[in-house]
């Protein structure tokens, strides 16, 4: 391991030991990763934001394909700034009612294709008893629409309806658990990792 | 005109954009994903906004010598050091001192403060399950079968564990994502709908 290496990994290792130091106490070695985090995430993404779409969508385009067009969305974009003035803020109104009108306009149709006609098209499969497929496939759509009475809440949940939201509310604790089951088992990998990552440097470090 | 004209606005380009996706004709395709790479350049823009609003709020504590002012400082150090480094020192490449600070520093901290909430998941877990009623206990039982399926030790305590984990993932918890899934996208679709007609203005801003 290099000089290099060893100063970069002993940063990462410092932070990761500084986070973990909350679970001690709230402490100074905390206080300084968690700023770290909001600080670098921001500057990150920043970054990110300007090699993958300022530089190929306003600067190429405008300064070495002569394409001036894209002036437009810039100045909408500059407009946004207006934002920080008292006097002009109302500037602002505009490029942000055309980003919320084309957000809005793009999100309508995809969400009704991708998350309500697609689960729905899926649930819409063939049922029984005579076999276990079947016989998962009525479940599915039984939960789906129990879940779904749950959700409606126009309708005061009692008698036969609330018996349905009833089993629609279980149908629903059993996807919580899971997902949580799932999300623990995911943060305790990270865990690992992290503390595989700290035993491999020291180990690297040390010669142990 | 202050706020006609912007709800005006959204609405036609709402619209537009609605109608575009039933006209899937290629004379029509390539004007829409014009506008399309027009609303990511403004979004871009945006960005700059926040970054700017992230400075003012924390340079106003460290100006006030406010609490934790020391603390803010670190964090706009941190926020400039990025970018400053990621436009003048060398880009984002391999080497980059960017590239071993999203190495060294963003995803270590990242991924820690992830893991931290392994910790934190397991204590709210704890307080969650002695709410003693039926739901909290399917979902104490669930989380507990699937989290023992998927490791070997629940194999080993039971060999149909794995299957039993497979079947509460595309029975019942398929049923539950689904429903939640539809109801929230209904939920967006609606509440995109309002925008547009100029019902929901909030996004405007005040006066």
């Amino acid at each position: 391991m290099g000089t290099g290496e060893i100063l970069w990994n002993g940063l990462a290792l410092f932070l990761t030991l500084s986070i973990f130091s909350i679970l001690y106490k709230d402490n100074p070695f905390y206080k300084i990763a968690e700023h770290l985090v909001v600080g670098v995430s921001a500057g990150y993404f920043a970054i990110i934001l300007y090699y993958n779409s300022f530089i190929p969508k306003v600067w190429v385009p405008v300064v070495h394909e002569s394409k001036f067009l894209y002036i437009l969305p810039t100045i909408l974009g500059v407009l946004m700034w207006t934002r920080f003035s008292r006097k002009w803020s109302w500037v602002s109104r505009y490029p942000i009612a055309a980003y919320m009108g084309i957000g809005m306009g793009v999100a309508i149709p995809v969400t009704m294709q991708a998350y309500i006609l697609v689960p729905l098209y899926a649930t819409m499969q063939p049922i029984g008893f005579t076999s276990m497929a079947l016989f998962n496939n009525l479940l599915v759509a039984a939960g789906v629409l129990c879940a779904l009475v749950y959700f409606f809440f126009s309708k005061e949940h009692t008698g036969a309806f609330g018996g349905v939201a009833k089993v629609g509310i279980w149908t629903l604790m059993v996807g919580f658990g899971a997902g949580f089951g799932l999300t623990v088992m995911g943060r305790v990998s990270l865990l690992i990792e992290r503390f595989t990552f700290m035993r491999d440097y020291l180990q690297k470090l040390f010669g142990f | 005109m202050r706020r006609e004209v912007p709800i005006v606005i959204c609405f036609l380009a709402g619209l537009s954009f609605i109608l575009e996706y039933f006209i899937p004709h290629q004379s029509v395709r390539p004007f829409f994903e014009n506008f399309r790479q027009w609303a990511i350049i403004v979004m871009t823009f945006a960005y700059v906004l926040g970054i700017s609003n992230i400075v003012r709020v924390n340079y106003h504590v460290i100006h006030r010598k406010g609490r934790d002012w020391f603390y803010k400082i670190i964090l706009i150090v941190g926020l400039f050091f990025m970018i400053i480094m990621g436009v003048f020192f060398g880009g984002i490449g391999e080497g980059t001192v960017f590239f071993w600070m999203y190495n060294n520093a963003y995803s270590p901290l990242q991924s820690t403060m992830f893991a931290l909430l392994a910790f934190f998941i397991a204590s709210a877990a704890f307080r969650a399950f002695r709410v003693r009623t039926f739901q909290a206990s399917l979902l104490a039982i669930t989380a507990l079968i699937v989290m023992l399926g998927r490791v070997p030790v629940g194999e080993n305590v039971w060999k149909s564990f794995p299957d039993l984990v497979e079947w509460i993932m595309n029975v019942p918890q398929l049923a539950g994502k689904r429903a939640i899934m539809i109801g929230a996208a209904l939920g967006a679709i609606s509440t995109a709908l309002k925008v547009l007609v100029g019902l929901e203005r909030t996004y405007l801003g005040g006066e």
